[in-house]
């Protein structure tokens, strides 16, 4: 670590648990950013690759190991592409399943975010171990929490990480009703918890950073969105999702082996909650759009460490879809519709619980992959994340560079649970020239 | 919190497609079965909330995990983790920063951690992935299997066991 006092470079080694590996590096000089480097190698380009030549039904089960967290939503982003080649349409109880065992996820990605890896940002711990010897509650609350999506996703789809149940066509077993009503004990009370985690968190101290952010996530008719719907912007993009490419392009850059992705003609867009809340907040529940306007955080949002908020209401809304959805089950006649392949090329995307989730795959007539392309929402958030830290950090220059570098990493960890894992790995350097 | 019963948990943690990270699994695999002692066995991915609900319902708990602490390949570890904190370097876990050593300490403040819980670590030395045990995490393998056995024999007989000292292969 070296640094003067007109210039100092905050570099970031290596960033390890996150979907790929990265680094981050920031350059100050006479107090302005001069450069802001995120860099997040992309494990999904070598699935891509992989995917051709393997059957249209497997790509469901190996895109799901892209991410331990999000499984869910690789599962569901394939299935819909190749539903979409096959011409399949899923409906009734077969696709409530499926929004149920997206609920699961949510609720066990954002509570281990918001709880675990983000909150102790807010109240200065260096980790929820640390934050539990005075919040013991609170971090009992997220735990068993985060098991009950856990549980979810463990009913529905045979465990809890990477599940094995989806499959192009519906599933492979559904479950009996009376195993989704055991859930429903939990879920009363995961409301309660979720809506005492939003109480919480929307307590912190929160910087006073907004952005003019172009948002983009997926709007449905009538529901908030998780696997169906059209492509929307508060720029006014409303596309279907086969337009997704005629919008959005994917540069290399030479600091990173991930693609960035950027709306053509417009630049960085900011996919996630943020971008789900601000422009679906009308298909929220009534007690969702209720507790965001008592806990003042009602759209429009744009402050990005506000996140934290709009995490607890989708955790709390997820929890009344969960219950909505067991309620209205009713066991389908057959756990799946059957499935031919066609040649074609199709498009599949879902809200991933930091974002879409998109994916296009060409197949043949055997139904053998030829292409494939996944666009993450990591790399998706690649360039706001960087022009977040850009705007963010010459406000903060007055900060140690200790101080600096949490804020950093905490504005980062607003965005990617799988990034903000890493900062137990990050490695600080900082130089001052004369 | 449920009530803890008495009977053995033996969990062997990790990957076994990552080459030494799967020496817990791998012990899991040879104890089977284990004739009578009272115990259960589990494989476990590492998941330290999940971890944490599993040694819930058990007043005793041996966990087998493969560590990264700079010694020779195939040593061995032994801590008795009601008296002694983990190294949170030695411990891995894919994903997020959530590990054995993160549920141990977080069930400790909690007040969640099981009454009597041992951690024999194991020295690895290679995780790639898609390859072995490494030679000298194999070669310890019978001996990690009859320190299971015998941890499982002092938890039952109310004596305490211990490695003097770190056991090099």
């Amino acid at each position: 670590m070296c640094a003067s006092k007109n210039s100092r470079t905050l570099k970031v080694d290596y960033m390890a648990r996150v979907e790929g590996e990265g680094a981050l590096l920031i350059k100050i000089k006479n107090g302005a950013v001069k450069e802001v480097k995120l860099n997040i190698f992309e494990p999904p380009r070598f699935f891509e690759a992989f995917l051709r030549g393997r059957k249209w039904t497997e790509a469901p089960d190996i895109t799901a190991r892209i991410c331990g967290i999000c499984p869910v939503a690789y599962q569901s982003s394939s299935i819909s592409a190749m539903e979409s080649i096959a011409g399949i349409r899923i409906d009734g109880p077969l696709r409530e399943l499926r929004r149920l065992i997206y609920c699961g996820e949510w609720i066990e990605s954002h509570v281990l975010h918001l709880a675990m890896l983000h909150a102790p940002d807010f109240l200065g711990y260096q980790d929820a171990i640390a934050m539990a010897k005075d919040y013991p509650a609170v971090v009992q609350d997220a735990l068993r929490l985060k098991k009950l999506g856990n549980d979810i996703m463990k009913v529905l789809g045979g465990r809890e990480i990477h599940p094995i149940s989806m499959r192009v066509g519906g599933f492979y077993k559904v479950p009996e009703p009376s195993a989704l009503q055991q859930l429903v004990p939990e879920l009363e009370w995961g409301l309660e918890a979720a809506e005492g985690l939003a109480r919480l968190v929307a307590t912190f101290d929160f910087p006073e950073f907004t952005r003019d952010y172009t948002y983009v996530c997926m709007r449905h008719p009538g529901e908030y969105p998780l696997c169906e719907g059209r492509l929307v912007s508060n720029r006014g993009m409303d596309i279907a999702l086969d337009a997704f490419y005629e919008h959005i392009e994917e540069e290399h850059m030479e600091h990173s082996t991930s693609l960035h992705s950027v709306i053509k003609g417009e630049g960085d867009y900011h996919v996630g909650p943020l971008a789900r809340f601000n422009l679906n907040f009308d298909r929220l529940t009534p007690r969702c759009q209720a507790l965001a306007e008592e806990l003042g955080a009602a759209p429009p949002c744009n402050n990005p460490f506000k996140s934290i908020i709009v995490r607890a209401i989708e955790t709390l809304w997820a929890c009344e879809e969960a219950l909505r959805l067991i309620q209205g089950y009713v066991m389908p006649d057959a756990p799946s519709l059957p499935a031919e392949p066609r040649a074609g090329r199709g498009h599949g995307c879902s809200e991933a619980p930091r974002g879409i989730c998109y994916h296009t795959y060409v197949i043949d007539e055997e139904g053998i992959i030829q292409e494939a392309r996944i666009a993450p929402p990591t790399a998706q958030n690649q360039r706001t994340m960087e022009r977040d830290l850009r705007e963010l950090v010459p406000g903060l220059l007055g900060l140690s560079n200790e101080e600096l570098t949490w804020k950093c990493e905490q504005a980062v960890r607003n965005y990617d649970p799988c990034i903000s894992c890493s900062c137990h790995f990050l490695r600080l350097e900082i130089d001052r020239d004369a | 919190m449920r009530k803890r019963g008495n009977k053995i948990l033996v969990v062997g943690v990790g990957n076994d497609l990552r080459g030494d990270d799967g020496a817990g699994p791998a012990v899991i695999d040879a104890l089977q079965p284990l004739d009578g002692l009272q115990a259960v066995c589990a494989k476990h991915d590492g998941d330290g909330a999940s971890l944490m609900d599993l040694w819930q319902e058990f007043g005793n708990v041996i966990l087998i995990d493969a560590v990264r602490s700079g010694q020779a390949p195939g040593t061995v570890h032994f801590i008795n983790a009601a008296q002694q904190s983990l190294p949170s370097g030695w411990f891995h876990y894919s994903s997020h920063a959530f590990g054995v050593a993160e549920a141990v300490e977080l069930a400790r403040i909690l007040g969640a951690l099981p009454p009597t819980l041992h951690i024999i670590g194991v020295e690895g030395h290679d995780f790639s992935m898609g390859v072995p045990l490494s030679e000298a995490v194999e070669a310890r393998m019978d001996y990690l299997c009859a320190l299971v056995r015998r941890d499982m024999q002092c938890i039952r007989n109310g004596e305490a066991m211990r490695l003097e000292r770190p056991c090099h292969a």
